[in-house]
């Protein structure tokens, strides 16, 4: 599709039509086993960002022997740049409760869990009010799942699922070790779902329409359509949903000022794509992976204040407990600021490098695991910048 | 669930291990050491400080080998240069957080930070120092432990130490990001909150962030001080442990070496705590029976039973934060180190011709909770602070080191007398159950005019390492006077670290368990496994150590309390009875209820 | 003064007295006074038989759960990048001015709080800030200023 637009798709927020609890009651009069194979066909994959398989995750969880087991809707959305959830949860909310009764259903869990980030509790009472109603509809149709509300109050990292859970058992939102994984023990040591707010209603679609038509849009590697978070230097700021597949530079056409020189994929924790690579980067599991934030920045703007922005978001949100992040983040932060005064010689960037790829692959969650993906692309493609 | 054996390899030496094990043990069975700092054998896994990172082949990223599990076919490298690299970059991470003034620092030469960055050479600093400009707090305001944020890793070990040994949780990890720090209830000083000054957490800090407070040179003072006659005690655990402290293994039995130390350190005289341990069987067995006489005989509904042993500092105060409803349930005794100060200033100057304000006692003691206690108002029975200053086990360990004394070649050498004689009932204080065993070998007698039907007056019942453990001992054929007890089985428990005794009375608190007679003791393993012992502490060790003790106890002539030439002394000359006027005037306290914050 | 011992008990009648009723509870606190003083961090843990330090450790991790004094309204302004791009540092300056505080301050009639904060999710409508829990997206210094006379003038 060389130089062709990004393809507008219309699933998410297409209320037309759609009656969820009656998509619910159609959907559960197939096997679990069923919804499971449709969800693995489809080759959805999670819109949260890291971009797990979701029918393997209901399988894993499915197979997991309790009495206990647990859906939880991760709202915690608070990445930079990313604010699709919010529409998501404000325009089509029958919808992502309809996902998470489905993914109840199939795993056989009892209990649905909707973990709200602190910053949309305006959203509280409406959503309060709609699940009273829908938790009716499914006692109506002989299911027995109900969902509630929970919610955060400002802390990032508890977008991260297993600090999620730590959350909600009322601890300090500090990332889990892994193993063991929520499908095995996730919510109060019990087999858990966790998915994505778009991920749940992807899955509802797709009980809904089938695998086969969510199939034919997107690329092998990165099935179906997302929605985008786009803000910066645009004319275009706000939601658009999008297939799967396209390059930066045709999403730049589409989007950007006529000035682009960067995108910011994926949020603070995303990579930074220079102008000269925006041909050659495709937007999709194959290429840049995101959660769907895409930052646009024009030739006015200092990627040095930029990559500052974000680590110091990083230092402020990193939950602390791990070296390679809490100290590593601080690190970074303030060396960028000796460099730029002068007290550390230009060449003290490499060793920071050095210093984010250790956290690569040290640091224990994906928090302090992502801040190399700023900082080495800002780093490398705009030195000049970061120095002088 | 049955454990298969997972086969993998570490530097691509192929080992099996049980499913469930993790890399880091299962890289030791191969002898391959892996460095490590949250990680600690007594607490479940945090895998936060990532020096123990290792390589998976195949995986993304590097995996903590203290928290992750071997799975089948796994290719693990412990020493790759991807590994290398982040493990050198996380030590000079923490050091760049790190008030890093070794020369300066308490835990110079014993500090696992220090031994890293020696193993790895850290040299120039890389990064930027980042303890400038932090406000640096230290609280030194309790007698017991000194806090120092500056030199703290934030490996959470006291937090956990706290919490799963303990139970107290008057540490917690505060804020997050950069502000991240290990805190109190808002931060108020240790002295100021539950804190049972027990020194657990002091035991498994890994740096100088958290150390007792010493008062080595104030002893040093007194000794040099040429007015000041200088008494020494010594607690039933320092014995077994000291030896930590000089280059022995774990275990060894060093009294009579540790006697002849002392006195050359110049001390003018060596005593026991174990003496003061003696007697404290006959105060506290004393009351036992007179409580359970009030309660079965004269059916007084008032008599708090049951009743609780009160020798460990760090428990009572728990149980004045935590239980202050069942005070009176603890023993009034005083604990042997302060039964002993009360009789030093009293008893022992007396019989030397000394005023009790020449007198100094030092005690040598497992504890830093003991620290705090000397310091307790009420323990003033003389008119003087009854014990002047405590010390730890690591405390004496380093005053012999400065005296330049070759521990290893010393001559054995016998206690001064008086207060110098004990049994192995004495002894045996210092390992858990061992307060229990000891008042069953006397009571029992008294009792019935036999010896406790156990085998060696070994009751195996209330040994062991077990959390809380039952025991139940039928008396039987009871002499006249005792004729009441006949029949009845005495019912105890035994519990050691607070987690325990938490639960330990939380069911005696909801009616789930009834007993007669509780030991607790505070901290794990009992006094062997005291906050003031050699550092490092684990099971192993801890078991050692116990099993030094019991080989005490069975080596010494006397092995009742009752029995103690000087017990008997001190009650003819002195005290009169057990429960007497003037033993409740020296040797029993009372107790206060404290906020539970 | 808001009950905090009745919050506590409404709270506990709904989620139970585990340790998963602490996050409602530390919320249901805020919501009604806008911080947790040291006596509610002392009701909640005796409530939750948790200690008070457990309890202090898991609000001050959370932005939201303060446990310092905040005034009746609590500002918090995005200082993220979108934000920042789209000019969050006036709308700040503004609104010190107009209050006479600074960033961190609470204004002296206890009024107001001004706080700056990570991205609250409207990078497409920034500058923007939540003023408790309502959002006012697409900020310019001069409706910034409107809005707080609005609440000024609240009662
Ligand atoms: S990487 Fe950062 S956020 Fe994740 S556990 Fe470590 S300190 Fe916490
Ligand atoms: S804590 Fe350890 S590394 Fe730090 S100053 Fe003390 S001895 Fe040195
Ligand atoms: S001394 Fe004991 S009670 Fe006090 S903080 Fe340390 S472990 Fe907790
Ligand atoms: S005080 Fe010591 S044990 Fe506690 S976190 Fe700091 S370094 Fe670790
Ligand atoms: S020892 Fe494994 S992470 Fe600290
Ligand atoms: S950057 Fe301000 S709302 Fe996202």
């Amino acid at each position: 599709m060389e130089n062709s637009r990004p393809k507008r798709v219309d699933i998410i927020f297409l209320m037309e039509g759609i009656d969820p609890i009656k998509v619910v009651e159609t959907t559960i009069k197939k096997s679990p086993d069923d919804i499971i194979l449709e969800m693995i066909d489809s080759g959805l994959k999670g819109r949260g960002g890291a971009g797990f398989p979701t029918g393997l995750k209901w399988k894993f969880t499915r197979n997991e022997e309790s009495y206990d087991k647990y859906v939880i809707c991760n709202a915690d959305e608070g990445e930079p740049g990313t604010f699709k959830d919010r529409e998501i949860l404000d325009r089509v909310p029958e919808k992502v409760f309809a996902g998470i009764a489905i993914c109840g259903y199939t795993i056989g869990a009892r209990e649905g869990l909707i973990y709200l980030r602190g910053e949309y509790n305006f959203l509280l009472p409406t959503l309060n009010e709609k699940l009273i109603l829908f938790n009716e509809g499914l006692k109506k149709i002989g299911l027995d799942f109900s969902i509630q509300m929970r919610s955060g109050s400002g802390a990032y990292i508890c977008g991260e699922e297993s600090a999620l859970f730590e959350s909600m058992e009322g601890k300090r939102g500090e990332p889990r070790n892994k193993p063991p994984f929520p499908t095995v023990a996730g919510y109060l040591g019990k087999p858990t779902v966790i998915n994505n707010v778009e991920t749940l209603v992807y899955a509802f679609m797709i009980a809904r329409i089938g695998s086969e038509k969510f199939k034919e849009m997107g690329t092998k590697d990165s099935r179906g359509s997302k929605v985008f978070s786009i803000s910066g230097d645009t004319p275009k700021a706000g939601i658009s949903e999008l297939e799967l597949g396209m390059t930066v530079q045709q999403f730049v056409d589409e989007f950007g000022d006529g000035d682009t020189k960067a995108v910011q994929v994926g949020g603070a924790s995303g990579g930074c794509v220079p102008r000269k690579m925006f041909q050659e980067t495709i937007i999709g599991y194959e290429g840049i992976p995101t959660g769907g934030s895409m930052m646009l920045f024009n030739s006015s703007r200092s990627m040095y204040n930029v990559l500052h922005d974000y680590l110091e978001f990083f230092t402020e949100e990193s939950c602390g407990q791990c070296t390679p992040c809490r100290v590593g983040c601080q690190q970074l932060l303030k060396g960028i600021e000796a460099i730029k005064r002068g007290d550390k010689s230009p060449g003290y960037l490499e060793d920071l490098k050095k210093l984010a790829k250790t956290m690569k692959v040290a640091a224990k969650c994906g928090l302090g695991q992502s801040v190399a993906n700023p900082f080495v692309s800002i780093v490398s493609n705009f030195k000049e910048e970061i120095i002088y | 669930m049955s454990k298969y054996l997972v086969n993998l390899s570490v530097n691509d030496i192929p080992v099996s291990v049980p499913e469930g094990t993790t890399i880091l043990a299962a890289a030791k069975k191969l002898d391959f050491k892996i460095p490590t700092l949250c990680y600690h054998e007594d607490l479940c896994v945090a895998g936060n400080c990532r020096v123990c990172v290792v390589e998976q082949v195949g995986a993304r990223a590097l995996v903590a080998a203290c928290a992750t599990p071997v799975s089948e076919g796994m290719q693990i490298h412990t020493n790759s240069a991807t590994v290398r690299t982040a493990r050198k970059t996380i030590i000079e991470l923490l050091l760049s957080e790190h008030n890093a003034d070794c020369t300066k620092c308490y835990k110079n030469g014993n500090c696992e930070l220090q031994s890293l960055a020696h193993e790895y050479r850290v040299g120039e600093h890389v990064f930027i120092d980042l303890v400038n400009g932090k406000h640096r707090v230290i609280d030194d305001l309790s007698p017991s432990i000194i806090k120092d944020d500056s030199k703290c890793i934030r490996c959470q070990r006291c937090v956990r130490t706290c919490d799963e040994l303990q139970g107290v949780s008057a540490l917690t990890v505060a804020y997050k990001g950069d502000l991240q720090k290990i805190s109190t209830f808002l931060g108020h000083p240790l002295a100021e909150v539950v804190c049972t000054n027990c020194g657990q957490c002091v035991n498994r800090c890994p740096v100088g962030a958290l150390v007792e407070k010493t008062y080595v040179e104030e002893v040093w003072n007194a000794i040099n001080n040429p007015n000041k006659h200088v008494v020494v005690q010594t607690a039933p655990a320092v014995r077994v442990a000291i030896g930590e402290e000089l280059g022995y293994n774990p275990g060894e039995r060093l009294t009579g070496k540790m006697v002849t130390a002392l006195k050359r350190l110049g001390f003018d005289s060596v005593l026991d705590t174990d003496f003061t341990a003696d007697l404290t069987i006959l105060e506290e067995g004393t009351e036992l029976l007179t409580r359970l006489k009030r309660a079965l005989v004269d059916k007084d509904t008032r008599v708090a039973l049951p009743m609780t042993t009160s020798c460990s500092p760090g428990w009572i105060k728990f149980i004045e934060h935590t239980f202050p409803e069942f005070l009176p349930n603890v023993s009034t005794c005083k604990s042997p180190q302060q039964m002993f100060g009360a009789l030093a200033k009293t008893y022992y100057a007396q019989k030397k011709g000394l005023k009790a304000q020449d007198i100094c006692v030092v005690s040598i003691m497992p504890c830093t909770a003991k620290k705090y206690e000397a310091n307790r108002p009420e323990m003033r029975s003389s008119g003087y602070k009854d014990v002047d200053f405590v010390l730890t086990t690591r405390e004496l360990g380093m005053m012999i080191k400065q005296a330049g004394i070759n521990f290893h070649n010393l001559e054995d050498s016998q206690y001064d007398s008086f207060m110098g004689e004990s049994t192995g009932a004495g002894v045996i204080f210092g390992v858990t159950g061992g307060v229990m065993e000891a008042a069953l070998r006397t009571v029992y007698e008294v009792v019935t005019g036999r010896e406790v039907p156990f085998k060696n007056l070994d009751i195996l019942p209330v040994r062991g390492m077990e959390g809380v453990r039952e025991a139940k001992v039928k008396i039987e054929g009871c002499l006249p006077e005792w004729k009441f007890l006949d029949g009845i089985e005495v019912s105890c428990a035994v519990a050691h670290g607070l987690a325990n005794a938490r639960k330990l009375m939380q069911a005696v608190k909801d009616g789930s368990a009834h007993y007669h007679f509780i030991e607790i003791m505070a901290c794990p393993g009992g006094c062997l496994g005291g906050g003031g012992q050699p550092i490092p502490t684990n099971e192993e060790i801890r078991a050692k150590r116990a099993t030094a003790i019991y080989r005490e106890d069975e080596g010494l002539p006397l092995r009742k309390s009752h029995e103690n030439p000087e017990v008997k002394m001190i009650y003819e000359e002195y005290l009169g009875a057990p429960n007497s006027n003037k033993s409740h005037a020296l040797l029993h306290t009372h107790y206060l209820a404290r906020r539970r914050y | 003064m808001a009950d905090v011992q009745q919050i506590i008990n409404d709270v506990t009648k709904v989620y139970g007295k585990e340790r998963k009723a602490l996050m409602p509870i530390l919320q249901a606190v805020v919501k009604i006074k806008n911080y947790l003083d040291d006596q509610d961090l002392i009701s909640i843990s005796k409530a939750l038989d948790l200690s008070a330090a457990e309890v202090f450790g898991t609000a001050s991790f959370y932005t939201f759960l303060d446990i310092v004094p905040r005034g009746k309204n609590v500002i918090r302004v995005c200082k993220t990048i979108s934000c920042h791009m789209a000019g969050k540092d006036e709308i700040i300056h503004a609104i010190e001015n107009t209050l006479n505080v600074k960033t961190g301050e609470t204004s002296v009639d206890k009024k107001f709080t001004l706080l700056s904060t990570n991205c609250l999710g409207w990078c497409h409508k920034g500058p923007v800030m939540l003023i408790n829990d309502k959002v006012f997206p697409e900020l310019t210094a001069a409706k910034a200023i409107e809005i707080l006379q609005n609440y000024q003038e609240e009662e």
